[in-house]
């Protein structure tokens, strides 16, 4: 990829002292690039929002650098760092018109009022809200102030637009609307985005590369792909999208291969495993819709057997949960419609085919 | 940037906390110094001479022989200001929980404005206020016509400056205190809690005592607290609607400062009225709410 | 609680009456008080006719226009510098929670908490132990004392109920401390700030007893004056006076929660 924009060398932010001693971020670096998307995902208190007001300058690092373009940004406030923020709350300003706000950061950079507001003008053009500068922000719905939100925080072309989980106030509706927008809005203006959000289908959609957090860390960093087909992790895994774990035995073999038994009663071999990874007990997850079903007396020694222990219907697909003795069990998803696979009933005995490349041995 | 942070807090701050600091806290605590000092002999105090007479006079005086001798005149006084404030506080409370109740099931608008009627005659002038009910009590006043109207001679009612006019006064006076806390606990009542016990089988009564009251314990007490507290430190009703003949202790706190010229003392009643005051304040804090945490 | 007054379940007996009652209770002297002060009779008992005369007796008193003109002074005094400082201290305790934050808010509302007759003679004392002469000056420094909560709170309130991230978001948009003061916080603070001002005004244009006490002979507030005409006995000169009283009041205190309700 291109030039480094953002670069955080080691950043650690402790809140409070003494007993009541927090660690928000713990040692995180990590580059981002220009023209990306990038996004911070991780549950609420991972250190996502606390790496993201470092880089706004709103809270000072413990210790570590954040850098932009190679400077320092450390000691700059707010006010003097060319990267502008949409916030959770949108924060726009009630006093002032639609308009007002969207010039109000050209103007204190000292751009004169008519190319101010010519900009603004091309900002609402842009969030298409072009009607909408007399008004006031109370008279505009969620999805609008969010709009104009955006439209301030880009008017003085920052080199990196930070946004705080901004989608977070909107209905489901609207904000899959606005995923849409905001990737087309980054797209279109070439800023970098540095996105935070505690929803993982909203990072898989819009990134272009993705942070997950947790404990002030960074589990892994990788493309919406990667971080789905190949988390490393038990925490990756279960927390984007859905993930059956299943105890495994890994064995090397003479051919650079490596042989897993599963459920005790089923070996696999695995053409390639991560470099350094050990053998033994380990513990592997699969997609439930890389898993498929068919019946027993289809089955062979290449399936899992076990049975059906409930079925959920979800209208595009259905969730098997299959039990496979020994206290195991796996969910099994199947695409409904498309003809290719049976309907199992409770109690059913089953075949569950596992294919190779599905399989993802974590590191513990 | 952390220190410079906390120190524009404290350039904030300072004024006005150092202000009351200078002028309120310092006085309170001169106030408790003067209460041990010897008075002098045409009023003011000899400072730096210690006496505790105006502890002692507080419940003794010297009699021809100088032996001290109980004197309950000032225990009457504080009887007396008590028994007010109490009558006060229950008949607040009997005519403050159904009016906040009554403006707690009004629609939004209405309620803001009762609350608003509620609060506007704390804003006006208390010797007004006052002075208004010495019209309404007089002999030929408005109440004394009302009932010769409804054909009940009085014959002068001969109410105003009696103890019924005070604490019709200090009713007048503290009402809002009393609505405004249990309209505020009220507000915040879930209402299917009241419908759940009707579900349950209790009937208005019992969804009333079992339910509601309980609910609004809190505001109950925060209303009681509010008008029992200032109704002690009353000053102006009794001295209007009382005449000057039924003093409170405010009053006898006063008088020490004008024709009795008894500084000490004075300053010794202040502080015991103060001390009761913040004590009410302090048991009302343990019971009623979470202590706040020092340690944050 | 929000309930339908309309569903029976939702009345419950003697409420309304008592209500009613309540009102009654609250506001008939205050009409009977400004009745009687354009009645025509003298005596003020009976009701003779309309008249205005007792408003002009009583604006053309001196005595009594000098004591409103005290208290005018006293009052615009106090109030300025208690919204000044209650402004800058609202404003520091916004800044997030700090060790001793409990105490400075106590000291804040103390003078709330004081029995009024307690902070007169103490105050009283306290002046006459320095050697300060009472006066008009003494009064000021008195009423700026309890001002200061009445202004504190509504200022307080409205930074309380204000999004921290909008001074964020203008310091984010270039705008230095000042300019996000000057330009974000202080235009939305205006309404608390007025309405915390005219509260002040009316609290000190109305305090008896601290003047009283800490005032001395040359500085005679409208409401010692009245005091002292009441004492002598009931006037219709007294019921305009105090009418007057009663309706600049009530007219500050409705401006005053009027801006306050000014929501953006």
């Amino acid at each position: 990829m291109s030039e480094v924009v953002i670069s955080a060398r080691s950043v650690s932010k402790i809140f409070g002292s003494g007993a009541d001693k927090v660690t928000a971020l713990d040692a995180v670096s990590v580059d981002i690039f220009q023209n990306e998307f990038f996004t911070m995902l991780g549950p609420s208190g991972c250190g996502k929002t606390t790496l993201l007001r470092l880089i706004g300058g709103f809270e000072e690092a413990s210790s570590g650098k954040i850098l932009l373009e190679g400077n320092e940004l450390n000691d700059l406030p707010p006010y003097k760092r060319p990267i502008n923020t949409v916030f959770q709350s949108y924060a726009l300003f009630p006093h002032l018109t639609v308009r007002q706000n969207i010039t109000f950061g050209l103007e204190m950079q000292g751009i004169d009022r008519a190319k101010a507001n010519h900009r603004a003008d091309e900002m609402l053009e842009l969030v298409r809200l072009a009607q909408y500068g007399d008004r006031v922000p109370s008279q505009l719905s969620g999805g609008q102030q969010q709009r104009i939100a955006l439209a301030r925080a880009l008017a003085p072309a920052p080199k990196v637009l930070l946004l705080d989980e901004p989608l977070s106030a909107l209905d489901l509706k609207l904000r899959k609307e606005m995923q849409v927008e905001l990737k087309r809005l980054q797209t279109e203006t070439g800023i970098t985005f540095v996105f935070v959000t505690h929803d993982q289908e909203e990072a898989l959609a819009m990134s272009d590369r993705i942070a997950v957090m947790q404990f002030g860390k960074i589990q892994q960093i990788g493309a919406p792909r990667e971080i789905y087909d190949e988390p490393t992790d038990r925490f990756v895994a279960d927390f984007i999208g859905d993930s059956n774990f299943l105890p495994g035995n890994l064995v090397a073999a003479a051919n650079g291969k490596h042989a897993l038994t599963l459920a005790n009663q089923h070996v696999i071999e695995l053409p390639s495993v991560r470099s350094g990874q050990k053998t033994g007990d380990v513990t592997i997850s699969i997609r439930p819709e890389r898993l498929g079903l068919v019946a027993e007396n289809l089955a062979d020694q290449t399936h899992l057997m076990g049975s059906v222990k409930s079925v959920i219907y979800f209208g595009t697909d259905t969730t098997y949960e299959i039990d496979l003795g020994n206290d195991q069990t796996v969910k099994v998803r199947t695409q409904n419609g498309t003809g290719a696979m049976d309907d199992f009933g409770r109690g059913e005995r089953v075949g569950v085919h596992v294919p190779a490349d599905a399989i993802r041995v974590l590191v513990d | 940037m952390k220190a410079m942070l906390r120190s524009k807090r404290f350039w904030l701050i300072a004024p006005a906390v150092l202000y009351i600091g200078f002028f309120m806290a310092v006085p309170l605590v001169q106030m408790a110094y003067v209460s041990i000092l010897e008075r002098g002999d045409y009023g003011g105090v000899n400072w730096g001479v210690f006496s505790m007479d105006a502890y002692v006079s507080f419940l003794f005086e010297r009699d021809l022989m100088d032996n001290l001798v109980l004197n309950t005149d000032y225990l009457q006084v504080f009887a007396r200001s008590f028994g007010l404030s109490a009558m006060t506080t229950v008949f607040a409370l009997i005519l403050g929980f159904p009016t906040a109740f009554y403006i707690s099931t009004q629609p939004q608008g209405r309620r803001n404005f009762l609350i608003f009627l509620v609060t506007i005659p704390f804003w006006t002038n208390i010797l007004v206020r006052n002075y208004a009910w010495m019209l309404l009590l007089r002999n030929g006043g408005l109440v004394d016509g009302m009932l010769g109207w409804i054909g009940i001679e009085t014959g002068g009612l001969d109410i105003l400056y009696t103890p019924y006019a005070v604490s019709i006064g200090l009713t007048y006076t503290y009402l809002p205190f009393m609505v405004l806390p249990i309209y505020a606990s009220l507000e915040k009542l879930d209402h299917r809690l009241v419908e759940a016990a009707f579900d349950l089988g209790a009937d208005k009564r019992r969804a009333m005592s079992r339910v509601i009251l309980p609910l609004a314990a809190p505001g109950i007490a925060a209303g009681c607290i509010l008008v029992f507290i200032p109704c002690l430190g009353a000053y102006v009703t009794p001295e209007l609607l009382g005449g000057g003949k039924f003093m409170m202790i405010a009053n006898l706190i006063g008088s020490q400062f004008g024709a009795a010229r008894n500084w000490p003392l004075g300053a010794g009643l202040g502080f015991v009225l103060l001390a009761l005051v913040l004590i009410a304040m302090m048991v009302y804090s343990l019971k009623f709410k979470s202590l706040p945490e020092e340690s944050r | 609680m929000k309930v339908d007054v309309s569903n029976p379940l939702w009345r419950f007996r003697g409420i309304t009456s008592t209500a009613m009652f309540f009102f009654a209770y609250l506001y008939l002297p205050i009409v009977i008080l400004l009745a009687l002060s354009f009645n025509e009779n003298k005596l003020a008992t009976i009701w003779t006719g309309f008249t205005t005369d007792w408003y002009v007796t009583a604006l053309s008193n001196d005595d009594m226009l000098r004591a409103a003109k005290n208290s005018i002074i006293v009052a615009v005094s106090a109030t300025i510098l208690a919204t000044i400082a209650a402004t800058f201290a609202a404003m520091g305790m916004a800044r997030g929670r700090f060790r001793g934050e409990v105490g400075v808010s106590a000291m804040l509302v103390l003078p709330l908490l004081v029995p009024e007759i307690v902070t007169a003679i103490a105050t009283l004392l306290f002046f006459v132990a320095l050697g300060i002469k009472l006066g008009l000056i003494t009064v000021i420094i008195a009423h700026t004392v309890f001002c200061i909560p009445f202004a504190y709170l509504p200022i307080r309130a409205r930074l309380e109920g204000m999004d921290p991230a909008l001074a964020e978001a203008a310091n984010d948009l270039y705008a230095n401390e000042w300019q996000a003061f000057r330009r974000v916080t202080m235009p939305l603070l205006w309404p608390g700030i007025l309405s915390g001002a005219m509260l002040s005004f009316i609290i000190s244009l109305d305090d008896f007893v601290i003047s009283y006490f800490v005032g001395g002979a040359g500085a005679t507030t409208l409401p010692i004056y009245i005091f002292g005409m009441i004492r002598i006995g009931i006037t219709p000169e007294v019921n305009a006076v105090s009418a007057m009283m009663l309706i600049v009041s009530i007219v500050f205190v409705s401006v005053s929660f009027l801006i306050d309700r000014i929501r953006y």
